[in-house]
């Protein structure tokens, strides 16, 4: 086929450009602006070069938070993929109850965010939450605006409530793919269950899986709305993750060059993580089509 | 090792299924002698994997019984039954290597490693993969991948019976005729109950022993290669065997007579009036054309396949083959349709009826 040269299809582009110009590159930008720059405010800015970065790679508080945070995405990654998968399993493969499985499951996943963080800062509450008030009657001393475990119990309960969905979904869609005669070779085979789930469903879910895991990672690891709504940080730092502290330090503090500086750095290592998955699943779908 | 017998068997996919129409297998009594090689042959949708899944035991039937020997195993699982059975679309487990997958089944059973290791060698040899045994399995062509689904099926020497459910479809066609061979001959070799399931009738010819005609739910024939090809028991076995199918022409049968479009034809063997619809039934290959005599035939176009021809053509409408053997030529005055009398087989109601000679 002959291609026609002609450059005025560029244009056809730049609306694209500018939207995302505007939408992401200049915001950026304004970011690597602060994050070389000191003010004192009146708008006046000062050249500070790699001094924030270099502040903030020795900042205890910073990497505290991060620490923090990486240990959230731990935890519900650790629970949300296997609990995922376990609901999965047992979902019913059709029929009126898959139908009303699939709507149940997708109700969390519909509700926004600061609704979630509103909903369980309420149940949780000792003296008027269901969720709080149970626990208190049942003589177990809960409380997550006082006691740090009980903070981050709820809020990984929380996120567990929300998102464990999603996973579950996609593992229910990566099982459905899987043809019957497959099945039917293992029963042939004597596989056990266990066999069954080892060498046929998990291969076969490999892929959704991969992107559950991305999905829950970048968006555990950048959470920032539900705990904000439910403990506010607290009590003391011991719920402050990285995105919030990162907005204490910006907009509370007015410390918007070393908060730049570590958002920069933050912004780095969500996007090595999301890039080494993406070559692991490419590799993996390389690995398929031979 | 066991003899399989299908008691009163039917299965239908609805519950509480009393219309005929409704089961997708009719009531059936079967037996499969131990040892044996057998094709399963009929369309898509006759039953024919319902049948095989009813056999291995991942389906129950709704009705009757299955037997393994003496003992009643309609109730038992698959894994109980001790059975093998290949799939039509490769299976294979993607993240085990070609050496585990097939010492799956070996494993599962829990045998002893050494025994495995050398089977598998075996095995390996038997569908030419020793180089690869260590290869991952994924990736692998689907050629490849269905010559593990076999191996994995033939890895156990124990097995009652081992299935195959149109396993060589997604094979390309020089590969298919050395696993067929490679089938056969391991038959010989270790004596199984072989039943495969097939729409090719080339190969359930050359597969089996004893070919079995599925149509609609039932058996219509069984019997060897030879006799579905000159006494089709019922008219579908007639049309679906062969290339092309027997020619039917609808008669009415008086003793050794048969009156066809107002033209008496002799028969083979004298019959008592048949009742219902009469056909009489014959092979493209025992037709000849003639000058006078017979019935009137139209030619409508020839087709060379090679070893012989086809004459396509028509009697009073009715679409009508002529084999023609290789170097007889085709003469444009020979218009009459003749038939070789001891070849004609008579049928009522599909059925064939059985002369007296």
């Amino acid at each position: 086929m002959d291609k026609t040269q002609n450059n005025k299809a560029w244009f056809l582009v730049l609306p694209v450009l500018v939207l995302v110009a505007f939408s992401a590159v200049l915001p950026l930008m304004t970011v690597v602006n602060y994050s070389v720059q000191d003010t004192f405010g009146n708008n006046e800015f000062f050249w500070a070069g790699l001094d924030w970065f270099d502040e903030m790679l020795h900042s205890d508080r910073m990497w505290d938070a991060l620490g923090k945070q990486a240990l959230f995405s731990a935890i519900i990654l650790a629970i949300e993929v296997p609990l995922g998968i376990f609901v999965a399993l047992n979902m019913p493969k059709r029929g009126f109850w898959a139908s009303f499985c699939l709507v149940v499951m997708a109700l969390p996943l519909l509700i926004p965010f600061n609704v979630v963080g509103t909903i369980w800062q309420i149940f949780g509450r000792v003296d008027i939450g269901l969720l709080g008030h149970t626990l208190a009657a049942l003589g177990i001393d809960y409380n997550y605006t006082s006691d740090a475990l009980d903070a981050w119990a709820t809020l990984i309960v929380m996120d567990v409530w929300h998102w464990t969905s999603l996973v579950a979904l996609l593992a229910y869609a990566g099982l459905q793919s899987i043809p019957e005669a497959y099945y039917q070779a293992a029963k042939i085979d004597q596989a056990s269950r266990w066999a069954v789930f080892r060498y046929i469903e998990l291969p076969k879910m490999q892929g959704v899986l991969l992107i559950a895991v991305l999905l829950r990672f970048m968006d555990s690891f950048m959470i920032y709305t539900e705990p904000f709504v439910v403990t506010g940080g607290g009590p003391g730092n011991a719920t402050t993750f990285l995105s919030i502290d990162l907005v204490k330090m910006a907009i509370g503090q007015f410390d918007l060059g070393p908060a730049a500086a570590f958002s920069l750095m933050y912004f780095l290592v969500i996007l090595l993580i999301s890039w080494v998955f993406y070559t692991v699943m490419t590799n993996l779908d390389k690995a398929e089509g031979k | 090792m066991a003899q399989i017998t299908l008691k009163n068997l039917a299965h239908s996919y609805k519950p509480n299924a009393t219309a005929d129409a409704d089961f997708a297998l009719k009531e059936m009594d079967h037996v499969w002698q131990d040892g044996g090689a057998y094709a399963l042959l009929g369309s898509s949708g006759c039953g024919k994997s319902t049948l095989l899944n009813i056999i291995s035991g991942l389906l129950r039937p709704s009705h009757g019984r299955v037997l393994f020997g003496d003992r009643d195993v309609t109730d038992a699982a698959t894994a109980e039954r001790n059975i093998a059975q290949v799939f039509q679309f490769p299976v294979v487990y993607d993240t085990m290597s070609v050496g585990d997958n097939l010492a799956f089944p070996l494993r599962n059973r829990g045998m002893d490693p050494g025994y495995i290791a050398t089977r598998v060698q075996q095995i390996a040899q038997m569908i030419g993969m020793e180089d690869i045994l260590k290869r991952k399995a994924r990736g692998l062509t689907a050629d490849a991948k269905q010559k593990i689904s076999l191996g994995r099926g033939m890895v156990r020497e124990d097995v009652n019976a081992i299935l195959f459910d149109e396993p060589l479809t997604v094979i390309d066609p020089h590969m298919k005729f050395e696993l067929r061979t490679q089938l056969k001959a391991l038959h010989r070799a270790f004596g199984h109950t072989m039943i495969y399931v097939t729409h090719d009738q080339t190969e359930a010819l050359t597969f089996a022993d004893k070919v079995v005609v599925m149509y609609d739910g039932r058996v219509v024939q069984m019997g060897t290669p030879e006799e579905l090809f000159d006494r089709p028991a019922h008219t579908f076995v007639g049309y679906f065997i062969g290339s092309p199918g027997m020619n039917f022409f609808d008669a009415t049968v008086q003793g050794n007579r048969a009156t066809v479009q107002g033209v008496e034809l002799p028969l083979g063997a004298s019959y008592a009036p048949p009742k219902g619809r009469v056909q009489i039934g014959i092979r493209p290959e025992f037709c000849v054309l003639a000058r006078e005599g017979g019935l009137p035939f139209t030619l409508t176009r020839i087709e060379d396949v090679g070893r012989h021809r086809i004459l396509r053509g028509t009697v009073a409408g009715q679409q009508v083959n002529v084999t023609l053997p290789e170097g007889v030529p085709v003469e444009a005055e020979a218009n009459r349709l003749l038939f070789a009398p001891e070849k004609i087989n008579v049928y009522a109601d599909d059925w064939r009826v059985q002369g007296e000679a």
